[in-house]
């Protein structure tokens, strides 16, 4: 049980993916311009995430390994991620309408979302068991999902802010996304994997 | 040897998913287009044909197509506001091109100068003026959405656009001011910050 609370805070705040290994930044600098949305972004990719992390956990185990197929898991990984994403839209449009109205855009465009592909590749990497892997990729998606929201919170305050002239609009959210990725370091050591 | 294992294995995997997405669009297949209706939603209904599309529905349909949202004079800004927070685009002016905004507005006929020549009725969107040929018509104010159509036909020109004074039931208080509108505001100087202060000593 500790193991997999250790996996928790080391993807959430230690190993964060967006701050620390730099994945997924497109979603985090495109989307983050209003709360509401990064907040749909959020729950579409931590459903996604941790969709995907299993499937392709399965994919790989089931059907790669046995084959001694492996050198194949970028473009399988892909495939399983792209109809994770599409099933998902479909299944969440007849389901509940409302949470297709919040999740709107953002459910596509998580198939290019990089943070997914790297935990695919990252439990692998890492050999993680079956529940790890649902833990691993549920934890790198409430971390990505805590800085957007974060991040997002702080552009709306930035916005009514007297910004200097040469730092209005995406140079000053550059600058903040590097003092938070600094703030996070601050994490470094707390749990060792 | 192993080639072929590698290619049978994604052929594989690829027809898997492709039955699983073929089975899924036929089990949770979704009829009409869902955003088209949610904008349908935010149009006024005036069914006025100001935005050049002949009623909200088809400018609707238009707007998913990537049409702009600034057409619509009977919805105004309020209604821009509300196109682009659903469809996460940035709000535009009121294209003047189709019409100002102006307050809400109902046709009263002046009933003692109608002539009863039914072309108000033939010209009304939504079947809210009541009358036969050779009869007195009225407007059924309830349903008169305020689109100025049956203004034009009128040959005896009898009919009146009237504001609708807010009772008890539409009133409303009026919107808080948004961070945008603080930026603008700021911007034109109405709110004192400490950006031009040492210019103005």
């Amino acid at each position: 049980m500790v193991d997999y609370l250790l996996i928790l805070v080391s993807t959430i705040l230690v190993n964060n993916f967006v701050l620390v290994q730099f994945l997924g930044l497109c979603p985090f600098m495109g989307v983050s311009n209003k709360l509401e949305t990064a907040m749909g972004m959020s729950l579409a990719t931590t459903f996604v995430l941790t969709l995907s992390s299993v499937c392709s956990y399965l994919t790989y185990e089931f059907i790669l390994e046995p084959l001694d197929i492996t050198y194949l898991k970028t473009i399988s990984f892909i495939l399983v991620i792209a109809v994770v994403v599409q099933f998902t839209e479909m299944f969440v449009r007849k389901a509940s309408p409302v949470l297709y109205k919040v999740l709107g855009v953002f459910l596509p465009l998580i198939t290019t979302n990089c943070a997914v592909l790297g935990v695919a590749l990252l439990n692998i990497k890492k050999e993680n068991d079956f529940i790890e892997s649902v833990f691993y990729g549920f934890g790198a998606a409430v971390g990505f999902s805590l800085v957007l929201v974060l991040f997002a919170a702080m552009r709306e305050r930035i916005a009514v802010s007297d910004v200097p002239v040469p730092f209005q609009g995406a140079a000053i959210g550059m600058i903040t996304a590097g003092l938070m990725s600094l703030a996070f370091m601050g994490f470094t050591g707390l749990v060792t994997l | 040897m192993t080639l072929l294992t590698a290619i049978l294995a994604l052929v594989g995997l690829a027809l898997i998913f492709g039955a699983i997405l073929g089975f899924a669009s036929i089990r949770y297949k979704v009829e009409g287009n869902p955003i088209v209706d949610q904008i349908d939603a935010l149009l006024p209904q005036t069914q006025c044909g100001q935005c050049s599309y002949p009623g909200c529905k088809p400018y609707a349909e238009a707007i998913a197509n990537g049409e702009k949202i600034n057409k619509c004079p009977p919805g105004g800004e309020s209604t821009i506001n509300a196109l682009a927070d659903l469809l996460g685009v940035e709000p535009e002016p009121l294209d003047a091109e189709h019409g100002e905004e102006s307050v809400t507005k109902v046709a009263v006929i002046r009933e003692d100068e109608c002539i009863g020549c039914t072309k108000c009725i033939q010209a009304c969107p939504v079947d809210a003026i009541l009358g036969a040929a050779k009869q007195m018509h009225t407007v059924i104010a309830s349903e008169c959405t305020g689109c100025d159509l049956c203004v034009e036909p009128c040959p005896v020109d009898c009919i009146d656009m009237v504001p609708v004074a807010p009772t008890v039931q539409t009133w409303s208080w009026e919107q808080p001011v948004t961070p945008a509108e603080l930026v603008q505001a700021k911007n034109d100087n109405l709110i004192i910050t400490d950006k031009g202060r040492g210019e103005a000593a």
